[in-house]
């Protein structure tokens, strides 16, 4: 019975993780770079639901949908501002403006909306009175909000996966993945797609904050931070690039996590989680599900 | 950024004008003149963080002290004016040096703070070199207080809280399992849970589970709560700010777990967060030396004045920094000449009378306040516990 509340603790922790690291991996996958502010854009998500939530009495969905909407428009913006300038740049020039572009967010977000921590409504998901579906006689409580994330994270891999490779605008997609020089010498506008990324990738980050912050409700201009980390970890552990590995990784982080804990101590579940990383990676450098494209010289 | 530099400058420039003032400034009156019959005055110098990560508890602090000193003031027959001057630290050792230092030039007769622990050890080093009495409203480690006599703290200590909470448990018959659950990266919060750990096992209280955690972003306590409910845990005993405790509240009722919790003074201000459902807090005891619900003609008083002049209700902090203004205040009157002494006599002279046997004090924070000879106040703890979303006393 512990093992089994255990496991769904897990599944829901690491579902959050495959959401989050669903977003950076399509990123990477497409724009070849680290978008190290997407664990903010989260943040920037989860409170513009709560402050049409609590603040203009919207109902829920409209929540989730501006926050859609507005984290879409932000991340479209963030990329043309400070990434699509530095398209011809070194990598680690990127990398380095979207860690700047993450503390922007933080402090900006802190300018706003004030340190002080708030807590988010957890009646998203309830059915009436309910929050979750009890069994065993209360010896195990599964909430919906576990439900609907576990959900709602193999629907959007399904979508994605389907996106990137059955139509026209994914193929787009992969081709400038590959080399974006000759896909632009196929006709293919490179800037527009692109941003059509990051628009995806935004947009996951605005449900990713929606869904997180149900489950663990306080925010706080950091709360993308930590699990935006966890998540480009997990992304990397599936190997990046690839959207079934970001779902694997992410679960497998949220079950080491939680196991580690229950079972082998609270003060080193952190440390367990990135050494199996560390593991895997020795084993395979392209992660459990990454392709090894070896260099041509 | 801009707005740093414009501040810095005017800081700048407030400095040299200030600086300008003592140079040639031999002829300006004293702000002591306009104290009236009273000639002499007390430099109290408070320090605490007024911006930063913990600014809240240093603004309670400086906010709660000013009130106390705006009274003594305002008074008819006092002893004496006090001057008051709360220098920022941020919350960081490094700036409260330079603070402290200020404080000196200033010609400080007594400190008051720091309101946070980190900084305050640094300082309690400090004005035991200089022989400077100290007064900390907040900062609860014994190592703050541990070797230097002339640092006297205003709240209890991190183990004493744990001890007075596991007396509470025993006394009220609240529970015979408890578990516990503390953050291990913290030291308030491991020094209250040691202490009621260590507490438990002598008055036979079982204690079925202790559940650490790394650190205040830690948001997933499944685990822990798990471990207490399967432990068969009555009562979770949870020594941890209200940040993370607020999540705590909201995965047991997630999981169907009811158990009584029971937090420290950390615990204080769950109920002011923005958008928290306060009914899942209902029945949540907390120890804390202050309740600003009380009807108590003094505390009613402090929370009125204070709420006039700052538009929020004062918390435990501003209730320990009035209570250290009124402390020091009664203790200077004691001493035949104190205003003429310099500081070391004055330190000296005050540790005699904070530490004699007769010298009480009745605050918001306690009645009949004493203190022991390492620092220690001896006062009566309060346990509060949240009734229809506010605080009733038990």
């Amino acid at each position: 019975m512990t093992f089994l509340s255990h496991l769904i603790t897990g599944l829901s922790l690491g579902s959050i993780y495959a959401i989050i690291a669903l977003g950076y991996t399509m990123v990477y996958g497409i724009a070849k770079m680290l978008n190290f502010a997407h664990g903010d854009v989260i943040m920037v998500g989860a409170y513009v639901c709560f402050f049409a939530v609590t603040g203009f009495a919207l109902p829920p969905l409209v929540g989730i949908l501006l926050a859609i909407i507005l984290c879409t428009i932000l991340g479209v913006v963030i990329e043309r501002l400070a990434y699509k300038p530095l398209r011809q740049a070194a990598s680690l020039t990127v990398l380095i403006t979207a860690i700047g572009v993450s503390y922007f967010l933080q402090n900006g977000a802190q300018i706003l909306w004030s340190a002080s921590p708030k807590s988010f409504p957890t009646n998203f998901f309830n059915i009436g009175e309910s929050k979750g579906i009890t069994l065993f006689d209360g010896g195990l409580t599964i909430s919906y909000v576990a439900i609907v994330t576990i959900l709602l994270c193999l629907v959007i891999m399904a979508a994605l996966t389907f996106f990137t490779g059955k139509t026209k605008m994914g193929k787009a997609m992969r081709a400038c993945s590959e080399n974006k020089a000759a896909s632009q010498l196929m006709g293919i506008n490179v800037n527009s797609t692109i941003s059509m990324t990051f628009a995806i990738g935004s947009a996951l980050a605005a449900v990713a904050g929606v869904l997180m912050c149900s489950a663990y409700p306080t925010l706080m201009p950091t709360t993308g931070a930590l699990p935006g980390i966890k998540a480009f970890t997990a992304a990397v552990f599936g190997g990046i690039g690839s959207i079934p590995g970001a779902f694997i990784g992410g679960i497998l982080l949220g079950l080491i996590e939680t196991f580690t804990k229950a079972y082998i101590t609270t003060n080193l579940s952190d440390a367990v989680v990135f050494a199996v990383l560390i593991i895997v990676l020795l084993v395979k450098p392209a992660g459990l599900l990454g392709k090894y494209v070896p260099e041509k010289v | 950024m801009k707005l740093k530099k414009i501040l810095a400058l005017t800081l700048a420039l407030a400095m040299s004008a200030s600086l300008c003032a003592c140079g040639g400034g031999e002829e300006a009156p004293a702000p002591e003149a306009e104290g009236g019959d009273a000639a002499a005055t007390l430099k109290i110098g408070g320090i605490g963080p007024l911006t930063g990560a913990v600014a809240t508890y240093g603004v309670a602090t400086q906010r709660g002290a000013q009130i106390a000193v705006d009274e003594i003031n305002a008074m008819e027959d006092k002893a004496f004016a006090i001057e008051y001057d709360f220098q920022d630290d941020t919350g960081v050792a490094e700036t409260a040096v330079s603070a402290y230092n200020t404080l000196k030039d200033w010609g400080v007769d007594v400190i008051y703070g720091t309101t946070t622990t980190g900084p305050c050890i640094t300082i309690a080093s400090e004005t035991n070199a200089d022989r400077i009495f100290q007064l900390t409203p907040s900062a609860s480690s014994p190592d703050v207080t541990a070797g230097k006599d002339n640092v006297f703290q205003m709240c209890f200590t991190d183990p004493n809280q744990g001890v007075t909470a596991a007396n509470y448990v025993k006394d009220t018959g609240l529970a015979t399992k408890v578990g516990v659950i503390y953050n291990n990266g913290d030291a308030y919060s491991t020094g209250i849970a040691q202490g009621f750990i260590a507490q438990c096992a002598s008055l036979g209280i079982e204690v079925v589970t202790e559940q650490t955690f790394p650190a205040d972003t830690n948001t997933d306590f499944n685990v822990q709560l798990t471990a207490c409910k399967d432990g068969g845990a009555e009562l979770v005993f949870m020594p941890i700010y209200y940040t993370p405790a607020s999540l705590v509240l909201t995965q047991a009722d997630a999981m169907g777990y009811d158990p009584i919790f029971f937090g420290g003074d950390g615990m204080d201000g769950i109920l002011n967060i923005e958008g928290f459902d306060t009914a899942l807090a209902e029945g949540l005891l907390l120890l804390t030396p202050f309740n600003a619900t009380s009807e108590d003609e003094m505390t009613a008083n402090f929370v009125a004045k204070y709420q006039e002049a700052y538009g929020e209700v004062p918390n435990q902090f501003a209730a320990d920094g009035y209570d250290c203004i009124y402390a020091i205040y009664n203790a200077v009157q004691q001493i035949d000449g104190a205003l003429e002494m310099d500081q070391a006599a004055l330190c000296d002279a005050l540790i005699a009378v904070f530490t004699s046997a007769d010298f009480s004090v009745d605050g918001l924070t306690g009645a009949g306040m004493t203190w022991q000879a390492n620092g220690e106040v001896a006062k009566e703890a309060l346990v509060v516990a949240v009734k229809d979303g506010a605080y009733a006393a038990q």
